[in-house]
């Protein structure tokens, strides 16, 4: 294992989010509630990087993500990768993808979409995952990056 | 088709369209067939629209079904704040298909995946509106013997226009060419313009109805709204260029009928009313046969 790995493993149990781009760790922390985790959480930013030139980095102690979850910050980075550790060990490395479709995370943009109206799970097809387009399954309307909302 | 739901006209192959319109010719020459005695229909209309709804309801009638329902949210109990989840499932009991219009898009495709019992979409906001779609490819089929490899002119508010939007999508199945006529501002969209692409489709786009009037099979004239414009001045330069007169079709092809989606304001003059190109309130007629012939098939009754 090299120096580099080590730092970032320096939780015993838990997730770490690496390669953040320095200007959207704080929407990552946004996207996923971190405010409101009551877990050790470990942030950087502005580290330096060869891959991103400035990163940000989170540990999560004893934190493991849903599915759900990670797609969240897919739709905010691609460039992320996420590390589950266990006993100081880094059991998984992942790469973030976005996946071909998201449910209940976002808002549809449509102020006339049933969704945004009535309770009910928001749904949406990802028709371009480059750059990023939403198709919402209810009212049809594209939610592009510019209007992207977290719920 | 049975216990199929009607949301979006995607939501239909091409085959079952086909199948669709030649039941509607078989009550268009027999429109009273007693085949739905005993069915209940519900008319569940939370935003008024009197004609597609009498048009429903007459279609219903005629079959020998009942109609139950509500003609706008104020007489339903979404005023009393229920959810439509549950108006839907409540209605489910009572009824052996809704049909619904609802001023928020996507409702329709919410109403469906908590009803029991079929669905058919009479109007989600801005997004779909099937029947109006079919009942459009009924007058064309109906007037060109064919839907395939036709010229078709589409008038007016491309950008907003819901009917123009099924219909350029509907008819990329049939090898169309679109003839798109519309002020700079209200053209379609490159959404819609996909699906022609995507079909390697010819469209051509124009400012002026003259410069296609003559070269098309169908003329489908819509509204322009003045509430589409941002600015007034641009409303006032250019509502009179997407009039239709009666003397504008001295030329056109012989087979050429002009379509409307109905109501018009002015944007056909009443001179073209009597003219043989006028299709528009036969168009209209249609839409009681090819609503008949949805009930049936989506009762399974035919
Ligand atoms: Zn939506």
């Amino acid at each position: 294992m090299n120096k580099k790995e080590l730092v970032v493993s320096a939780i015993k149990n838990g997730t770490v989010i690496d390669h953040i781009p320095a200007d959207k760790l704080f929407q990552v922390i946004k996207a996923l509630k971190l405010n409101d985790c009551t877990e050790e959480i470990l942030m950087g930013n502005n580290l330096s990087s060869y891959k991103l030139g400035k990163k940000g980095i989170i540990k999560c102690k004893d934190k493991f993500f849903e599915k759900n979850e990670i797609n969240k910050i897919a739709l905010i980075t691609l460039h992320a990768t996420l590390i589950t550790i266990r006993d100081y060990e880094i059991v998984e490395k992942i790469k973030i993808e976005i996946p071909d479709a998201i449910e209940g995370m976002v808002k549809c943009f449509n102020p006339k979409c049933i969704t945004n109206n009535e309770s009910v799970m928001q749904k949406f097809a990802v028709i371009d995952k480059e750059d990023l387009k939403l198709q919402c399954h209810y009212c049809q309307k594209i939610t592009k990056k510019e209007t992207l909302t977290f719920l | 088709m049975k216990n199929k739901h009607l949301v979006s006209i995607s939501d239909f192959s091409k085959e079952e369209y086909i199948k669709i319109l030649d039941s509607a010719e078989d009550f268009e020459k027999q429109p009273v067939q007693d085949i739905a005695t005993g069915k209940v229909v519900a008319t569940l209309f939370f935003e008024p629209s009197t004609r597609t709804r009498l048009s429903f309801e007459s279609a219903a009638n005629r079959m020998g079904a009942k109609v139950i329902g509500f003609s706008d949210a104020s007489s339903s109990s979404t005023s009393k704040g229920e959810s439509l989840a549950d108006t839907i499932k409540t209605v489910c009991c009572y009824a052996d298909l809704i049909v619904m219009r609802h001023p928020l898009e996507g409702a329709a495709r919410l109403a469906g995946e908590v009803s029991s019992v079929p669905i058919i979409n009479a109007g989600d906001g801005a997004n779909q509106h099937p029947t109006q779609c079919m009942l459009d490819l009924y007058s064309i089929r109906k007037t060109q013997n064919t839907l395939d490899n036709l010229h078709i002119a589409l008038v007016g508010d491309l950008k907003y226009g819901r009917t123009v939007h099924s219909l350029v999508e509907a008819m990329c199945n049939f090898n169309a060419t679109f003839h798109l006529i519309s002020p700079e501002s209200l053209k379609l969209p490159g959404a819609v313009k996909m699906h022609i692409k995507e079909k390697g489709l010819n469209y051509y786009q124009y400012t002026e109805i003259q410069e296609a009037i003559d070269k098309v099979d169908i003329l489908y004239m819509t509204r322009v709204q003045r509430e589409r414009f941002l600015d007034i001045q641009d409303y006032e330069r250019v509502k009179n260029a997407y009039i239709l007169e009666q003397s504008m079709l001295k030329n056109s092809k012989p087979n050429l009928k002009v379509l409307h989606p109905l109501p018009r304001v002015n944007e056909i003059n009443t001179n073209v009313d009597n003219t043989r190109q006028a299709y528009y309130f036969q168009q209209a007629q249609n839409g009681v046969y090819v609503r008949q012939a949805l009930i049936a098939a989506i009762l399974g009754l035919k």
